[in-house]
């Protein structure tokens, strides 16, 4: 649980959001029940996965694979299901 | 000072708007409600009111520029009804709950279908428990008077919540009556300018970005509708208030609710709006006859003045509820209430429930001797003929 966002010194008449922050501030990766792990043997490079990716949480590196944030990525599975080459595996949070 | 003239329900609705210095007017035209918004289109035209009006493509859309004018501080103002009303309905929550403190004439007109130009009051009652204020008047002089009061309920700190002036439709708002226009700097003194609080208000500012509109989980929304529940409680102080205010300077009150005749009356019709009008000439009458009858008109029907409804009817032995609207299934949206109220007091009159007027059928002095009779009938005999009563219903087309 995060912590609460109103509290009663700052409880607004309406519900309006004073300090917004963007998707960027709200870090939705706790949210991820299976993680995406890219196994670097089979990929391709081909940034279908980049493109995929609902939030924007895949990027490439300066050595041309990809990175995937996990701070952002909800684990959806979107870029598993999209790789032409199968080079990512959904896994359990909590397990290698 | 001030101007003594003859006008319409509708143009009084105009005059309160231009003096009340509103500066945004968002709304779409709709009998009976059109002549408003052709009077203040005029008067901002020849510069007698110094504000924008956005001619919307539809209620809706009008609701939907009212709110984002009102959220960046303007003193907001619309008018609608039926049809139009319902069409607003989803963004009239929406001013709700973002406490904006929006008024709007409502001329109050029935519901398609049947399609009818005419007044009943299911149109508002469509949005009574969507956070907004409803006060309901009887003449012209009130209209006015309540549009220029509802600004000061509205924005005041304890309320912020959007209003409704109900008036009923071509009863009053094609009804010329003679009206004492207050001057403007009168009113001025009465209600200065709009200066909404960052601190308190909806307020947005391009230097101190907020997101209004969003969503939010269920660990606050009940939260934000308690406050809201308290806002229209607390709003009937302010309506008192604001009410004797207006009448040190001008001398006219209308108080929550208008008991008349009420002290000694055993039996009392309960209503809103011009059958108020109606049954005070009636009570008259029969007060000469030497019945101890009187008439509680509810003015102020979102916030529900339940003390001021027990203290006036703490002699009733009979209430009698004129509903000039229908709740399908269980009897009529003013009984219920009233039933709430007086349910668990320590007074508890017998309650007749009078479905009248429905569709703009008139509701004739003869309707309302009717309403008496039955109501006297009841207070002799203890008994109740039906659960309702359909006034003026014709039996020969529907049978029973």
């Amino acid at each position: 649980m995060s912590k609460p966002y109103w509290t009663k010194e700052n409880f607004p008449i309406s519900p309006t959001i004073r300090n917004p922050g963007g998707s960027l501030a709200f870090k939705a990766g706790m949210w991820r029940m299976m993680r995406p792990v890219i196994d670097p043997n089979k990929c391709t490079r081909c940034g279908i996965c980049e493109t995929f990716c609902p939030d924007m949480a895949i990027s490439k590196l300066n050595d041309g694979s990809f990175n995937i944030n996990l701070d952002y990525c909800k684990g959806c599975g979107i870029c598993a299901n999209e790789c032409p080459v199968k080079a990512i595996q959904m896994v359990k949070e909590g397990r290698e | 000072m001030s101007n003594r003239k003859l006008i319409s329900g509708n143009r009084a609705v105009a005059e309160a708007v231009r003096l009340s210095e509103v500066n945004v007017v968002s709304a779409y035209p709709i009998s009976p409600q059109t002549p408003i918004v052709e009077y203040i289109s005029e008067y901002i035209a020849d510069g007698k009111l110094k504000a924008q009006f956005i001619q919307a493509e539809s209620e809706f859309g009008a609701m939907a520029a009212c709110i984002g004018a009102s959220a960046v501080g303007a003193r907001v103002f619309t008018a609608t009804c039926s049809q139009g009303l319902a069409l607003m309905h989803e963004l009239n929550y929406v001013a709700a709950g973002l406490r904006l403190p929006i008024v709007m004439a409502v001329t109050n007109r029935r519901l398609s279908q049947p399609l009818g130009m005419w007044c009943d009051h299911s149109d508002a009652m469509g949005e009574r428990d969507s956070g907004w204020l409803q006060l309901y008047v009887e003449s012209c002089q009130e209209v006015l008077d309540t549009i220029i009061q509802a600004f000061k309920i509205a924005e005041s700190k304890n309320v912020l919540l959007p209003i409704m002036v109900c008036l009923d439709g071509f009863i009053l708002s094609h009804t010329s009556e003679v009206v004492d226009i207050p001057e403007l700097e009168d009113v001025r003194k009465f209600l200065p300018p709009y200066e909404p609080d960052p601190k308190y208000h909806t307020l947005l500012d391009v230097n101190v970005p907020m997101a209004a509109g969003g969503g939010c989980p269920p660990a606050y929304a009940m939260e934000f509708d308690y406050k809201k529940f308290e806002a229209q409680i607390q709003a009937k102080e302010v309506i008192k208030k604001v009410d004797e205010e207006f009448a040190e300077l001008f001398g006219r009150r209308y108080g929550l609710v208008e008991a008349y005749q009420c002290e000694d009356a055993e039996i009392i019709l309960v209503a809103m709006g011009t059958i108020v009008s109606t049954a005070k000439e009636v009570v008259d009458v029969l007060r000469d006859q030497g019945l101890p009858v009187g008439v509680l008109k509810i003015r102020s029907y979102r916030p529900f003045p339940k003390n001021e409804i027990l203290k006036a009817i703490s002699n009733a032995k009979v209430l009698a509820i004129v509903n000039r609207a229908i709740s399908y299934g269980v009897g009529a949206p003013l009984y219920s209430d009233i039933a709430a109220t007086t349910c668990n007091a320590s007074h508890q009159p017998i309650l007749l429930n009078f479905i009248a007027g429905i569709g703009g059928r008139d509701v004739t002095p003869k309707d309302i001797m009717t309403i008496f009779e039955k109501a006297k009938k009841t207070a002799e005999t203890g008994k109740i003929e039906s659960d309702v009563e359909w006034i003026g219903l014709n039996r020969t087309l529907v049978g029973g």
